[in-house]
This record gives structure tokens, C-alpha cells and sequence, in this order.
């Protein structure tokens, strides 16, 4: 969007908060240059919700998601969706879902729901299922695209072991750099539906993909990972503008594959820290990017986050809050064609990592 | 960290002899462009105490931050020219040499820039700006003497700068630590506590969880991690509206109100906190973290004074942010605030323990705490 259009439509649409002072992700979408099109919506992503037994929960996690959605409802102009994406639960089960959608039930509007491995391991996705309905879809909104994904599914071996329970499955999932877990993908299924799916699509038209893992290879180990995220790549390939958006990881991400941009949002729960990276193409993350398991104790919000992104004809910019930390501004680059993180980029401007913990 | 670059030196006394930092405090910062002289300090108690500088010339900095009254007036929201009140309850200039911003909210960065709001706000001093404050100096011997002694100036180049940052450096001169709790903690003096004062020190770094905000740490305590955070007191007022709020104010902010003004005069924009001066949605509600040193001289409590007591303090942290255990919890709530399940006994322990807090000097500053410490009702 020019600048005088994003002054036209910051008038128009009464924006009152400024970009970077926003609680969730917040997705600004301009289109065509006219201003009639434009809107925003929201997005809040792993809240880990934790049933400890009867009517307790983890009260952290509990809180993280209640903030979000407080601050969510004040936004001005109001969303007109929220994503949720994925990981509402820890262990996915029923009282923590139910209690993660009592808490999002006070946000304002439609919200649409992305399926997190936490969600699904237990009982293979079933209850999600029966309170949300599928778990893959796409829809149009004022002229883009939406494509919602189930990228955790894995090997139906491995899903339909023998089992001792649906339980001891999802802790297996859980569990980071696991030598019996498996990598997720989003599977044939999904891929031939999705095919199918962007045949209509014009190539001019953007195209937004919501998943809960990265649809890109970073690492293996703690399934920051989408086993067939080349195939997916290859499908999004043919179009102008293609953004993805992804949870799971905890942290600021940003990397540009092709025409294809990849952003992660901040979770509500706890943070991750930067794993040693693997990745088959050049990646535009920066090398070390702050190391957030730092996370202070006394402060129940430290390196948790969220963050507003502007999607400017089909490019997004971010805007990360970082309580009790620096913000930090992640831009797509026209000149580069690339995301960059614009004071953190280069290399002697990044902070040295924290070597206490 | 302290923002600003400023040089640590010993603190002046008023008498204009070296004063080591009282006991379990640290050095007080001074910045580097407003060095502590005695005469500076003297000029700024006067300023301080001048009842002149309003529009009814009534009021001084000192109505509201009266020394007797632990810097404070002791009276839940203060009370201006024509005794109009405003929005929150006076805080005290005790120890305030170590906040690392000025007011509830924070607006204010430091102590120069703090003092200059207050004689022209509609509801305090009443000025219409500050130009009568300057006449009165500048037609005043004794002030244009002091002046040119201080900052070797003449009558007609005294500006508000010059005046605020005299009134500063008077403030940073009341300072005060020297308190039992110091004495047990820092002074290895076991005796200087009473036994309920032992074990209220241990809920208030333990079951209490005071100290996540009100930092102790192991040489010196200042009682306040200055930050900024929404514990639920008086935020009812717009639960549930947070939105209309949040958009009324930022509109007649844009539409060029004073913030200052407006959080004083406006209830419902006041409850926005920290918000109003950031505009980020993570600190609606948001207040800064007080002192707790003399808190016992300080009451009514809170950034609206809406607490009478410090059992009603213990009471409110203990029911999770509420004053009662049937109010609704709000989303915007810091997360270091939960029900804190402590018995009657840990908190009337807890309420002793905040009056080892009082310092030597406070008290005697304070008849009427001279009169009263130690026999005040618990509830």
C-alpha cells in the first residue's frame, strides 16, 4: 500500500493504534490500492492451556491466552477475524480444549482455528474436531486467499503403533529430540486437495497459508519441521504473492523461499530458544537471533510476544511487542525481496546471547 | 538501569556537608547536568514550600507532599486550588531520587520535568501556564539573589529549568532508609525487628510474592522494580468498556489534549494507566510500582487512594487483585497477580513487617505519626 493510501485508510478506518502496539498478531491487508478492501484481522497462536486436575489449570498459560484476547477486543479498527494457531492445549484433552475455547469465547468476531500436534496427538484430532469442524479449508475475504492447514500429521505407521494409549502418543509427540518421534507433514491427502483447491485461484490473487508448523525445514529435532514442505512449496509456487504463517516455534522467525514468504508469531505461553539450524536453502534468518530462554521469572510475560503485521500488496511487514525486551520490526525488502529485521539484520547489530541462564 | 546518564555521588545535606547514602539504600543518582550544591538545595526547599505559585495562592508543592504527612496529604485523591480534586492519590517524595520516571504513569521522565506539571494543571495549581510562577521569582529580592548565587545568572534569564531544577535537587535530598527492616537485613541487627516483623518479612519475599515488585535486593533495598503494572485496583471502573475508553482517549489525544490534564480530570481515562502515555495495549491499566519505605506514614493507598489501611492493602493481594473475593478477575491483569491463600496470621504479620519499613527520619518529620506510630488499629 502507497503511504498516502495508508493514511487514507488509517483515516478511513479510524485505526487509532499504532503499529507496534498491538498484543496479537495483527494482520493488516491492503489491497488494490483503492482502500475499500482493506481490513485487518488478528491472530493469537500456543496457549498450551494445562489441566492440572479438577477445576485447576496452569495459571500462566491461562493468563497468557486471557490477554490476548482483552487486547484483541481493543483494537480499533476492529479485526474482522481472529486466527487461533494451534497448540490451544498441552496435552490435548478434552477439559483443555473446552477451557482454551471458554477463555477465546470472549473474543468479539469469528475466529478461525488452526490444528496444533498438541491438539490432535491424543486422540488423533477427534474432540478438535467435533468443537471446531475440519482442520483444513480454504475460504476468500476480500479478495485473498486463505489456506488453513493440518501440516502435524506424520506416518500413519507411527500414528497407529500399538500404542499403550492415545496418551502416551501425544507425550511421545511432545517430547523434544525424541528418537521415537516422527516428523509431521501435511501428507498426500491434503496436498491433492490442495492442488485442486488453488486451480481456481488466479496467480495475481495473494495467497495467505495458515499452518501450525513451519512449511519449511529449520529443525528436525524439535519438529520445527514439515516433512513435505518442498511439495507444499511447489504447489504455492505459480503464484505472485504467497505468505505463510506458522505457531509452534515460540519466536520471531522470518525466511524467503522463492516468491513464498515465511513468518512465525510469538506465542502466548513461554518462549523457545533459536535451535542450531538446518536448512536446504539460503535462509534470511538472521544466523543468531536473541536467544529467548532467558526468560525472567518474575516476570510472567518475558519473551512471549505478539505482533502486527501489515500486508502491503500481499507483503507483510511485523511488528513484534516484546514485553520486558526490545521490539523489534521484521520488513519485507523490496529491494533484496526478502524479509529483513530492520535494526537487527546486520550482523554487528545483533546482541550478544545471553550465556547465563 | 538507570536511562539517563548521571553521576553517583555521595548525597549533600541540606547543611551542605557529606552525607553517606542512609543505611540499605543506595547512592542517589544525580544527573549530570543538575549537580547538588547546599545553596541549590535551599533555594529549591523554598521553591518547594512557596504557596505563590497558584492560581488561588494556596498551594505549593508542599500541600500536597507535606513532610508532616510523610510527604504526602493523606487523603485518597489530593486536592488542588478551590480545593478541586483530581484522579490519584499523592505520592511521596521520600526516596523518589531513585524512580526512574515521575508520576503514577510514568509520564514524566525525571524530577526537573515532574515538578513543572503540577501549578499548571487545572486541578492542582490552577495556572494557566507558568509565567506567574517566573513574575513572582523575578520580582522577589531573595529569589533573584539565590539565583544568580546558584546558577550565576541575571533576574531576566531565570527560566522554569532553572526553577525545576532547584526544586530537584532539594527533592533528592530526602532520602531515607535507616529503618528496623534495614537495621535486621543489612545491619545483622536480629533485634531490630519484632518477631511478627521476622515472619511478615518472610511472607513478604515468599508466600506473599511482594518482593517480585517491591525489590529486595543484597546490599540495599529501594522497595520498587520501577515498572509499570495493572494489579486490578480501581480498573472495575472501565472493565468492560476498556475499548471505548482506550478510543476516547487516544482521539482527544490526537486531537491535542494534554495527558496530563486529561488523566487528572477524566476518572475513566485515568484507570488507562501506563497506556496513556505509551499507547501500548500490553500496559492498559498499568501503574507504577510505589515505594514501600514509610509506607506506614503514607495512607490511604494506591494509585487512587482507594485503600484505607494496609490490612486493606494485604486483603486486596490476597484476594488476586480485588477488594472483594466476589469481584470479577480482568483479563488485563498483570500475571504476577493471584490469590495469594495466606491465613490471618501471615497477614497481620505481613502489615507488621511494612512498618519496620518506616524510617527515623520520616517519624520525626511526621508530629503526627510521632504521636500515633506503633498504636494505629490493625483491622
Amino acid at each position: 500500500m502507497s503511504e498516502i493510501n495508508r493514511r487514507n485508510f488509517l483515516k478511513k478506518g479510524g485505526a487509532l493504534f499504532a503499529a507496534g502496539a498491538l498484543p496479537v498478531s495483527m494482520i493488516d491487508v491492503a489491497m488494490g490500492g483503492t482502500g475499500e478492501d482493506d481490513f485487518t484481522f488478528a491472530y493469537i497462536s500456543d496457549s498450551h492451556i494445562t489441566h492440572i486436575k479438577g477445576n485447576k489449570f496452569v495459571n500462566n498459560w491461562d493468563h497468557g491466552l486471557k490477554r490476548a484476547v482483552a487486547e484483541t477486543n481493543l483494537m480499533d479498527p476492529k479485526p474482522d477475524f481472529v486466527f487461533y494457531g494451534g497448540d490451544i492445549a498441552q496435552l490435548g484433552k478434552p477439559e483443555e480444549i473446552d477451557h482454551g475455547l471458554e477463555i477465546l469465547s470472549g473474543l468479539h468476531g469469528k475466529t478461525h482455528y488452526v490444528m496444533g500436534e498438541h491438539d490432535y496427538y491424543v486422540d488423533l484430532g477427534d474432540y478438535w474436531k467435533k468443537q471446531l469442524g475440519p482442520d483444513y479449508y480454504s475460504f476468500d475475504h476480500k479478495g485473498v486467499h486463505f489456506v488453513v492447514l493440518n501440516s502435524i500429521l506424520t506416518h500413519e505407521a507411527w500414528m497407529h503403533k500399538k500404542w499403550d494409549s492415545g496418551m502416551d502418543r501425544m507425550l511421545q509427540m511432545a517430547r523434544l529430540d525424541n528418537p521415537e518421534g516422527s516428523p509431521f507433514m501435511v501428507g498426500d491427502a491434503q496436498r491433492e486437495w490442495l492442488s485442486k483447491d488453488l486451480e481456481k485461484i488466479s496467480k495475481e490473487t495473494p495467497v495467505i497459508v495458515f499452518s501450525h508448523s513451519p512449511l519449511q525445514k529449520i529443525y528436525k529435532g524439535w519438529n520445527f519441521w514439515t516433512d513435505d514442505a518442498e511439495e507444499v512449496q511447489a504447489l504455492l509456487k505459480p503464484f505472485n504473492k504467497v505468505t505463510v504463517l506458522y505457531g509452534h516455534v515460540h519466536q520471531i522467525q522470518y525466511n524467503q523461499i522463492g516468491n513464498i514468504s515465511f513468518h512465525a508469531v510469538m506465542a502466548t505461553a513461554w518462549p523457545w530458544p533459536y535451535p542450531s539450524s538446518y536448512s536446504q536453502v539460503e535462509s534470511h534468518m538472521p544466523k543468531l537471533t536473541i536467544p529467548m530462554n532467558r526468560a525472567d521469572p518474575f516476570f510472567e510475560r518475558d519473551a512471549t510476544g505478539w505482533q502486527f503485521m501489515n500486508v502491503h500488496t500481499g507483503n507483510v511487514d511485523i511488528e513484534y511487542l516484546l514485553p520486558n525486551n526490545q521490539n523489534r520490526k521484521v520488513s519485507f525488502d523490496e529491494k533484496s525481496g526478502h524479509p529483513i529485521d530492520e535494526t537487527f539484520q546486520a550482523v554487528a547489530n545483533q546482541i550478544t546471547p545471553q550465556k547465563h541462564y | 538501569m538507570l536511562q539517563r546518564s548521571c553521576a553517583v555521588i555521595l548525597l549533600v545535606g541540606l547543611t551542605g556537608s557529606l552525607q553517606a547514602a542512609p543505611l540499605g539504600l543506595p547512592p542517589v543518582p544525580i544527573p549530570a547536568d543538575n549537580p547538588q550544591t547546599p545553596e541549590k538545595i535551599e533555594l529549591g526547599d523554598r521553591l518547594f514550600h512557596d504557596a505563590r505559585f497558584s492560581a488561588d495562592g494556596k498551594v505549593s508543592c508542599a500541600t500536597c507532599h507535606d513532610a508532616e504527612k510523610g510527604f504526602t496529604d493523606n487523603l485518597p485523591v489530593s486536592k488542588g486550588f478551590n480545593d478541586l480534586t483530581g484522579t490519584r492519590n499523592a505520592p511521596t517524595v521520600w526516596n523518589s531520587a531513585y524512580m526512574t520516571s515521575m508520576f503514577w504513569d510514568g509520564r514524566e521522565p525525571d524530577l526537573e520535568g515532574q515538578s513543572m506539571q503540577p501549578p499548571i494543571n487545572p486541578v492542582e495549581g490552577g495556572l494557566e501556564n507558568h509565567d506567574l510562577i517566573l513574575e513572582v521569582i523575578k520580582s522577589d529580592a531573595q529569589y533573584t539573589g539565590a539565583f544568580n548565587t546558584v546558577f550565576n545568572i541575571a533576574a531576566d534569564k531565570i527560566s522554569m529549568d532553572h526553577v525545576a531544577k532547584a526544586i530537584a535537587s532539594f527533592e533528592r535530598t530526602q532520602v531515607s532508609g535507616d529503618s528496623p527492616f534495614d537495621h535486621y537485613l543489612y545491619g545483622q541487627d536480629a533485634a531490630a525487628m519484632t518477631e511478627s516483623q521476622i515472619r511478615g518479612h518472610v511472607v513478604f519475599v515468599g508466600q506473599g510474592r511482594c518482593v517480585s515488585c517491591h525489590t529486595i535486593e543484597q546490599t540495599q533495598a529501594i522497595f520498587t522494580d520501577n515498572r509499570f503494572h495493572n494489579i486490578g485496583v480501581g480498573f472495575k471502573r472501565i472493565q468492560g468498556k476498556e475499548s471505548e475508553t482506550a478510543a476516547e482517549f487516544l482521539v482527544s489525544k490526537r486531537a491535542g489534549a494534554d495527558v496530563d490534564i486529561t488523566v487528572l480530570t477524566q476518572a475513566n481515562m485515568s484507570e488507562l494507566g501506563r497506556f496513556a502515555v505509551t499507547e501500548n495495549p500490553t500496559e492498559v491499566g498499568a501503574f507504577k510500582t510505589p515505594s514501600l519505605r514509610n509506607i506506614d506514614l503514607t495512607a490511604p493507598y494506591m494509585h487512587d487512594g482507594s485503600l484505607e489501611t494496609l490490612a486493606d492493602v494485604v486483603d486486596f493481594y490476597n484476594n488476586g487483585g480485588r477488594v472483594k473475593e466476589t469481584d470479577p478477575f480482568s483479563g488485563f491483569i498483570s500475571g504476577g497477580i493471584r490469590k495469594l491463600n495466606l491465613d490471618d496470621q501471615q497477614k497481620a504479620d505481613l502489615v507488621e513487617f511494612l512498618k519496620a519499613l518506616t524510617s527515623p527520619v520520616a517519624v520525626v518529620k511526621n508530629k503526627q505519626a510521632a504521636l500515633t506510630t506503633g498504636t494505629k488499629e490493625i483491622k
